[in-house]
């Protein structure tokens, strides 16, 4: 049963499953996030994508990638109360990550060019993580290698290898490097090796060659993954996927 | 003829009954209880010293058929610990020392004289009182949930079936569907004591309308506000209270499996529960087929990982699940999806432990207690720059005046009260022109405070108030689960401005500064505690707000707390050189000129301790 709902004064329809980001996206209507894709489940961390739903004469902000929609749901996705906290919270990001490109862009898209807050911080860790969480929500729940983690809590919080350096359960696979929004995991083919750093670490992985060609074509730790799951026998990874269609 | 009956399972409502009289009738063929309280504070004054001095002295003289020695959870006098009340007259000992025990049993005990000295005494009139009724702490409290606390041994289930427990569990099973246990917990107007103020009833309901089977009981025991203990104490001293509640609620919803969840830096606490749940089990009142009725709810003890934020009802879930505790979104109800996505009844302690009251005596007489949306008594604990510190239970509307000067006692050493912390970190302070403001749910939100949890911080002329801002946010800081942007990085910009504005390098944008970042938390965060993490903030800048603009323009604590903006200088007509300071001062600063001459007070070498400060008896010594 279709569910109407109005997103800044437009009527649309959606099902009932749906989060008021999915209705908003499917229409064209922007609304910000970091740490949302659809990839994942949802997180409802970054705060980017507070909306402000009005709902029984009773307003108030919600993160738009989590908030189920309801029947008569009225959002507001640029009102002034969400706009200056989604201003402040980018402020926040861009005086921790003022490294980080994509958190310079998604600030000044939003109108804000610098932080009040000092950028000089002796805890700053990281250049460039905003801690979305997506790095280790794709390990876990798309690769299913739960190689990283989140540790520690509150201003302590990173993104770590076990115990910092046991790269044991990562089958570099590079799926944290590519989700990462905002460049803070890197990733580098070089050779017979995969380089990736994480912000607490860096590993290098060896690469599996082909035995026709003798491309690098993909990390063994990955190769024998895809062996393991998918039971087929480890000589079937012996040719890189062209050599293998010949 | 109780030990016999004591232990074995009751299969009827009628067993229970039975066995309630019996356990009556075997407590008043003693001539006299001894109750020595050893809740936490009576603990720390050598409580166990005090009850094992009489458990000897009693035995050694041949008394214990007279004479029953009991040890009790928290009283909540707290203050004048270890506390002995002696039944049945309630004549109140304090501050009671092993060696005071023989001439107890002599003279109390046997002779039937009350001993002067270790009466409380009324600081401001030196009155002596003898019973523990007419102790003005205790006379302006409704003690409905904890007073039970004072007269059971919370590892002894007959005790509190003496006290006419688990009759209310009887009742609902044998006499109530679970639909009406709902409608008279709504009717009764209980709301959730853990500190949202939830209305209970229709948390309840809506969990016993959730589809979803099994659906669960969570008794929410991770209290980690600073100087909240209520929990605690309850947890302590009256664990079958809760189970009683667990039961009811479990019967009223359809749940067949509950937990408590204890921080496991309460270890009595958790001794107890789990005490009392082997008793409760064996006696038929938890597990399989309760008393007779079919019906079926057992619970287990969940030990909190010691997290703040997993006193937040998802993150306790993720916590009771085996995961990390953080929260999550609740745009969904935990009442439809909680532990396990199962439907799920989450009640603070204290919540539960009104459940089996309203059942005995009626939502009606429940709701004749309080104020037109807060009813019945709420407990607080009372701590700070107050005469009686403690725990006190009273009904809502009071004032926060009788709190403060008529159950506290007033400020001690005649200092002039400032401000009244309420409702633990994400509470509020409220300024001596609130004192008249009677305390319940709503009006505590009006005044930009909140209920919370109940604690209660008096704070008089010597406190700072942004210096108390920046403790609450310093604590939240440092349990901030940190997944969410506004609460990990906010409340650490907020700690930084408020740390550059008490040493002193506070600049002039700096309070809309954190106005902003307060709005930013109230709205934005993910859970309770970032978005009620900005109260302390809040509230002192709407009271408070010149004293935060004494310390960012003029460079000055006007209480004279921040170090950095204070300097201790000594008033020279006050000096007799009586080198008391000279003797206190750890780095040397002070140096003595003779006799009747002002000491001198190097203020490059002075580390501003404040030690002078404190010694000097004189007041030759000021803060400025």
């Amino acid at each position: 049963m279709a569910i109407k709902l109005t997103i800044n004064g437009r009527e649309f329809q959606a099902e009932p499953c749906d989060t008021v980001l999915t209705v908003a996206k499917a229409a064209g209507v922007y609304i910000p996030t970091l740490c949302h894709s659809e990839a994942v489940s949802d997180y409802g961390a970054c705060r980017m994508c507070l909306v402000e739903v009005e709902r029984r004469g009773r307003k108030r902000l919600v993160t738009a990638c989590l908030y189920p929609v309801e029947e008569g749901l009225k959002v507001t996705t640029d009102s002034e109360k969400a706009l200056r906290v989604r201003r402040t919270v980018i402020e926040l990001l861009l005086a921790r990550c003022p490294g980080s490109a994509a958190v310079k862009e998604m600030a000044a898209a939003l109108g804000v060019t610098e932080s009040r807050f000092s950028i000089a911080d002796e805890n700053s860790k990281s250049d460039a993580c905003v801690l979305c969480g997506l790095c280790t929500r794709v390990c876990a729940e798309v690769v299913g290698a739960s190689a990283i983690s989140l540790v520690n809590r509150g201003t302590e919080r990173e993104v770590a290898l076990p115990f910092y350096n046991e790269a044991g359960d990562c089958i570099a696979c590079g799926s944290c490097a590519y989700i990462c929004p905002t460049g803070a995991i890197s990733l580098v083919d070089s050779g017979n090796k995969r380089i990736i750093s994480w912000p607490q670490g860096t590993v290098d992985f060896a690469m599996k060659a082909c035995l026709n060609c003798g491309t690098n074509y993909a990390p063994v730790r990955q190769v024998e993954f895809m062996a393991r799951k998918s039971g087929l026998s480890p000589s079937e990874f012996d040719y890189c996927p062209d050599c293998r269609k010949l | 003829m109780v030990a016999e009956k004591s232990g074995k399972r009751l299969n009827s409502a009628s067993e229970l009954e039975l066995l309630c009289e019996e356990i009556k009738r075997s407590v008043s063929a003693r001539t006299r209880t001894v109750t020595i309280c050893c809740g936490t504070g009576c603990l720390a004054y050598g409580g166990t010293k005090v009850a094992q001095a009489f458990r000897d002295e009693i035995k050694s003289r041949g008394l214990e058929s007279e004479v029953e020695v009991k040890t009790t959870g928290c009283h909540g006098f707290c203050e004048r610990g270890p506390l002995v009340v002696i039944r049945p007259e309630n004549i109140l000992y304090q501050r009671v020392k092993p060696a005071d025990i023989p001439q107890v049993i002599d003279e109390t005990l046997i002779s039937g004289r009350v001993i002067d000295r270790l009466l409380y005494t009324i600081p401001g009139t030196k009155e002596k009182v003898t019973y523990e009724h007419d102790v003005p702490f205790y006379k302006k409290q409704m003690r409905l949930v904890f007073g039970a606390n004072g007269y059971i041994d919370p590892t002894v289930i007959e005790d509190y079936i003496g006290c006419g427990g688990y009759a209310a569990l009887s009742k609902t099973l044998f006499e109530m569907k679970p639909d009406e246990v709902v409608d008279e917990v709504k009717k009764s107007g209980l709301r959730g004591r853990g500190g949202g103020g939830f209305a209970t009833g229709a948390k309840w309901q809506s969990t016993r309308e959730a589809h979803g089977d099994p659906k669960y009981v969570i008794c929410n025991c991770d209290e980690g506000d600073p100087g909240a203990f209520m929990d605690r104490s309850l947890m302590e001293g009256n664990p079958h209270a809760i189970i009683e509640g667990m039961v009811i609620a479990a019967y009223a919803i359809g749940a067949h499996l509950g937990y408590i969840y204890i921080r496991n830096e309460y270890p009595v606490a958790v001794k107890h529960a789990e005490k009392a749940i082997a008793q409760a089990e064996a006696m038929g009142l938890l597990g399989e087929n309760i008393l007779g009725s079919g019906f079926s709810f057992s619970v287990k003890i969940n030990r909190g990982g010691g997290a703040f934020v997993c006193g937040e009802s998802t993150a306790l879930m993720a916590s009771v699940e085996g995961r990390v505790g953080e929260p999550r979104a609740k745009y969904i109800h935990t009442s439809e999806k909680g532990l396990w996505d199962q439907p799920t009844v989450l009640n603070n302690v204290e919540t539960l432990a009104n459940v089996p009251l309203i059942i005995n005596r009626g939502a009606q007489w429940y709701s004749s207690i309080g104020t037109a949306n807060s009813k019945g008594t709420k407990i607080f604990s009372l701590v700070g720059k107050v005469n009686n510190t403690g725990l006190i239970e009273v009904p809502m509307g009071i004032t926060l005046e009788e709190i403060v000067y008529g159950i506290g006692g007033g400020i001690p050493k005649n200092k002039k009260f400032k401000a009244i912390q309420t409702g633990g970190p994400s509470g509020g302070c409220l300024p001596a022109s609130k004192l008249d403001m009677p305390v319940d749910f709503d009006e505590l939100t009006r005044a930009g405070s909140m209920m919370g949890s109940g604690a209660m911080i008096v704070m008089d002329e010597d406190n700072c108030m942004v210096d108390i801002a920046r403790y609450f946010l310093s604590f939240l800081e440092g349990e901030s689960c940190g997944k969410c942007v506004p609460c990990r990085e906010g409340l650490k910009r907020m700690r930084q401005i408020l740390d550059r504005i008490i040493s002193g390098q506070g600049q002039p944008d700096d309070i809309e500064l954190l106005e902003n970042l307060s709005e930013t938390l109230t709205w934005g965060a993910l859970c309770g505690l970032g978005g009620g993490a900005a109260n302390p903030i809040m509230s002192t800048l709407r009271y408070f707000r010149e004293e935060y603009e004494a310390h960012i323009i003029e460079k000055r604590c006007p209480a004279g707390v921040c170090k950095p903006l204070i300097s201790y200088n000594i008033i020279n007509e006050k000096c007799p050189n009586c080198t008391l300071c000279i003797k206190a001062c750890p780095v040397g600063a002070i140096t003595g000129q003779g006799k009747k001459l002002p000491v001198i007070l190097d203020q490059v070498k002075c580390t501003k301790c404040g030690a002078c400060y404190d010694v000097c008896r004189l007041g030759a010594v000021e803060v400025r």
